[in-house]
């Protein structure tokens, strides 16, 4: 039951884009056509999973049976970094389709604050390790809706007549700001 | 001499409204959207971004010829994640309220695109001294976006500045502003608002040049 609460919880009522601001960059940029928006989406899914299974070990297995837990910002991101340099590998090799589609946007999965969060979110909840798979894998789901639901919209607004200052990035902020206020709807969901 | 001082004054100069970091560049848009509610969340923030890009800049720039090519992200990666953690724990020893009201923001300073940006895109290729210009140039402006941003959100959201209130009873707050939605759209509409005026401006001087 625990899962599918923290399922819930980290895909559409805490949705880190649009209530936590985390993953903007790839949400802004990667989200003009739903095809790249889909990719970026599923690329960083499969990352944020992995990265759980990965920095939760390495948490509770090193640093704090080490005790040295203020090295974690350092561990995680270099685990990170090591992570998306593997994928980008693997997607050369199997699909140099996708690898071009994705083009420089896999290793800006390294900086996407959304996979550095999830780790730091993940430490800060005490999770255990299913829960924090399970949490990883939602907030990848999460942030594939979002970017999938902003992509929608913004390949109808090429042919809407936007004033001039509010072209591009602008309007598309306001609307995330409108699709938040929509995914407000969803607190109701859980009780506490 | 003048034109060394001149360029310093550029580098630091260019990151006030040239480069202004969240509106032109657009980098560093999750701590801009997150932690101003307020102005002095906004203020903290950019106090502890701009302690960290300063460093940073100085590292990278001082150990610019050691560092082979290939390895030199993994490096910034490194030295930023360093810095953050002084001021994380900066931070959480002297001021635990802010500490507290930043929360996981402050880690996350390490994967701000304006520090890796200007590693990058600056101090890997200067010296010093103008790498210091740029952070503190760079920094100051994405510190006073951040507290216009907190500034406007504050206003009304609690009607307060600074924790002081300052419109009266008549003034119904507007929720929204503090929640995330809010956050979302004034920033939005600053940044439209810097397209305005940066449009004008280039207009103003095409007719100058013309006339």
């Amino acid at each position: 039951m625990k899962l599918i609460m923290i399922f819930i919880s980290a895909s559409l009522i805490n949705n880190f884009v649009l209530t936590y601001f985390l993953g903007i960059c790839p949400f802004l940029g990667v989200s003009n056509k739903t095809e790249n928006a889909l990719n970026m989406g599923l690329a960083t899914t499969f990352v944020m999973t992995l990265t759980a299974a990965v920095t939760w070990p390495i948490y509770t297995y090193i640093l704090v049976k080490f005790n040295v837990p203020f090295l974690e910002y350092v561990a995680f991101i270099i685990a990170i970094a090591a992570l998306v340099q593997l994928v980008e590998m693997y997607i050369r090799k199997s699909s140099p389709a996708l690898y071009r589609a994705l083009g420089i946007y896999l290793p800006l999965i390294t900086t996407n604050c959304a996979v550095l969060g999830l780790a730091l979110f993940m430490v800060l909840r005490e999770y255990n390790y299913i829960e924090s798979i399970i949490f990883g894998f939602s907030t990848g789901v999460g942030f594939t809706m979002a970017i999938l639901m902003m992509s929608g919209i913004r390949e109808e607004l090429e042919f809407a007549d936007i004033p001039r200052p509010f072209r591009g990035i602008s309007i598309t902020l306001i609307i995330a700001g409108m699709m938040a206020l929509a995914f407000m709807g969803f607190a109701g969901l859980i009780r506490g | 001499m003048a034109d060394n001082s001149f360029s310093l004054w550029h580098e630091f100069k260019k990151g006030l409204w040239q480069d202004i970091p969240p509106f032109r560049l657009v980098l560093g848009t999750c701590p801009t959207l997150a932690v101003t509610n307020s102005v002095e969340n906004g203020f903290a923030m950019g106090l502890a971004t701009l302690f960290v890009l300063l460093c940073s800049n100085v590292a990278v720039s001082a150990l610019r010829k050691y560092v082979s090519a290939q390895v030199r992200i993994a490096m910034y990666v490194v030295i930023i994640a360093l810095f953050v953690t002084l001021a994380d724990l900066f931070l959480a020893a002297k001021f635990p309220p802010i500490s507290k009201a930043l929360g996981p923001y402050v880690p996350l300073i390490v994967v701000n695109c304006i520090i890796l940006g200007r590693a990058e895109a600056f101090a890997q290729r200067s010296p010093v001294v103008p790498s210091i210009m740029d952070a503190l140039g760079i920094g100051i402006g994405f510190m006073l976006s951040l507290m216009t941003m907190g500034f406007i959100r504050e206003l009304l959201g609690f009607g307060s500045i600074l924790n002081f209130k300052v419109l009266g009873d008549w003034f119904e707050p507007w929720i929204v502003m503090i929640l995330p939605a809010g956050a979302f759209i004034v920033f939005g509409s600053l940044i439209a608002l810097v397209n305005h005026i940066s449009h004008r401006k280039a207009s103003q001087g095409i007719k100058r040049s013309l006339f």
